[in-house]
């Protein structure tokens, strides 16, 4: 029998915060967290926080739902209405703010939905629950794409997005292999800017209760609140060999740990991820697939080689260049 | 004596420098998101200014291209031994070109998957890139308004 994964993350969890905290005291090493992105619960990549769900334990009972709203219910949007008028006329309103109780899917106020599929897999029927919210990608293409610094990725891997800061362009949703950041237009900085001209408001996702509860040491609210321990989470060299482990133990499928790069969410099923990503209902932006998702930032991390060699190669060519004029200049000299 | 060796680049290259600061410029500005939202993107050919992706790497692959021309007049200023006597706008420019190439390189940076920075240092490597580039673009066009557009003192001038 495996570990039980609610001990096991508990554990896990604390423990990595501990480790986080102790290297506070070593120089150079990490900084216990502030919560708000100076310094960090774990230093060093293998130790970002990382998350692990097996689906079939979820039963749909959504208390990770409702406490995902009670806990970060204070960082919801507060739109000014009436909205100003965006020029052009085509600028999309996005306003949620009458519909804070949606919860089939992600909305600025409902940070986490849950998915299901009925699928049959080798002779067996199957009723799937996915619990759905930003996946904390290692390299996030929000976080690196963002024009204005807003979305950010913390040292200890949770990616969040800064709303004081947010002009709500929707690019880092637009970027988003999920399309998972929301967004709630008339409230946020573009309205102290030019309202008519640039921005639409703040953009919203899960940050993993980062200040709430991460930063005192404390779960997730979903993690914590989950009756059928669903979810593990810890520092992701752990939570990643769980996973595996598990994996082989049930002859299950893993998602996350390789899409996009590597995600720090990891999720395992019984049925391969294809055959559930034709059963989920993930038309729109607002409920994401399940699809395998190569890396959209890999094309820039090849290039980025070609950044780092160029002021080498530039200042090599130019230095052989102007040693070739001198010494023609010399030679016409001569002659 | 031996003039600044700029003249040691093929012309081309820098012929073809204006044009490579205006697609920077461009590209750099499609990574707000306002080609679609202005219609910009709608014109003819101009469609794949909506495309973030590539918009962005063209900007790094123009970047690299930018940082090649930049080290190139570095190198050969310094192995020429003669420093040029830069004019006031040249040394302001200057200043500004050589923030947006530090700041570029720190968002290079900044994106490989095995770095993370402080949030807060981040988003001053975001804003002063934006704000830098977006001064040396008024700078050159003002100083090129009032006919004082050269970098150095007319006796330096290669040619």
């Amino acid at each position: 029998m495996s570990d039980p994964p609610r001990k096991l993350s508990r554990r896990a969890f604390l423990g990595g915060l501990a480790l986080g905290a102790a290297s506070a005291a070593a120089p150079g090493a990490a900084r216990a967290s502030d919560g708000y992105g100076k310094g960090g619960v774990h230093g060093r990549r293998a130790e970002e926080l990382c998350a692990f769900l097996d689906i079939s334990r979820c039963i749909n009972c959504q208390q990770c739902v409702y406490a995902c709203r009670e806990t970060n219910g204070h960082k919801f949007p507060e739109p000014k209405k009436p909205f100003p008028k965006m020029y052009p006329n085509k600028v999309p309103v996005e306003d949620w703010s009458e519909r804070r109780n949606v919860t089939d899917r992600l909305t600025p106020y409902n940070w986490l939905s849950i998915q299901t599929a009925e699928v049959e897999w080798q002779g067996k029927e199957y009723r799937l629950h996915i619990p759905r919210r930003c996946l904390h990608c290692q390299n996030p293409p929000c976080a690196n794409l963002c024009p204005f610094g807003a979305a950010r990725k913390l040292e200890n891997g949770i990616v969040r997005i800064e709303s004081g800061l947010c002009m709500g362009g929707a690019k880092c949703r637009a970027v988003c292999p999920w399309q998972i950041p929301q967004r709630q237009t008339g409230v946020g900085l573009y309205l102290s800017l030019m309202p008519r001209f640039a921005g639409n408001g703040v953009m919203y996702k899960c940050d993993r209760c980062f200040d709430t509860k991460v930063a005192k040491g404390e779960l997730p609210a979903c993690v914590e609140v989950c009756p059928e321990s669903v979810q593990s989470i810890g520092p992701r060299e752990e939570i990643v060999a769980l996973a595996k482990r598990r994996a082989g133990e049930t002859g299950g499928f893993l998602y996350g740990l390789e899409d996009n790069g590597g995600t720090n969410t990891i999720y395992l099923s019984p049925v391969p991820w294809e055959v559930l990503n034709e059963a989920v209902d993930s038309r729109g932006k607002h409920k994401p697939d399940l699809a395998a998702k190569p890396n959209v930032m890999a094309n820039e991390e090849n290039l980025a080689s070609a950044v780092f060699a160029a002021p080498v190669a530039g200042l090599a060519a130019g230095v052989f260049a102007a040693a070739k004029s001198i010494r023609d200049r010399k030679g016409g000299a001569d002659d | 004596m031996t003039r600044p060796t700029a003249a040691a680049m093929p012309s081309i290259l820098r012929r073809a420098f204006p044009w490579l600061v205006f697609l920077l410029a461009l590209t750099g500005m499609a990574q707000m998101p306002i080609m679609k939202r202005y219609s910009i993107s709608d014109l003819p050919g101009l469609g794949w200014l909506a495309d973030f992706f590539t918009t962005h790497l063209v900007h790094y692959a123009l970047g690299a291209l930018f940082l090649f021309l930049l080290s190139w007049a570095l190198g050969a200023t310094l192995r020429s031994g003669v420093l040029p006597r830069l004019t006031v706008s040249g040394m302001l420019r200057a200043g500004l070109i050589a923030v947006v190439a530090v700041t570029g390189i720190l968002r290079v940076i900044k994106n490989d998957p095995g770095v993370t920075l402080d949030p807060y240092f981040v988003l001053a490597i975001d804003w002063v890139h934006m704000i830098a580039a977006f001064l040396w673009g008024l700078a050159a066009i003002a100083f090129r308004l009032a006919r004082r557009g050269a970098y150095t003192h007319r006796s330096q001038r290669g040619g």
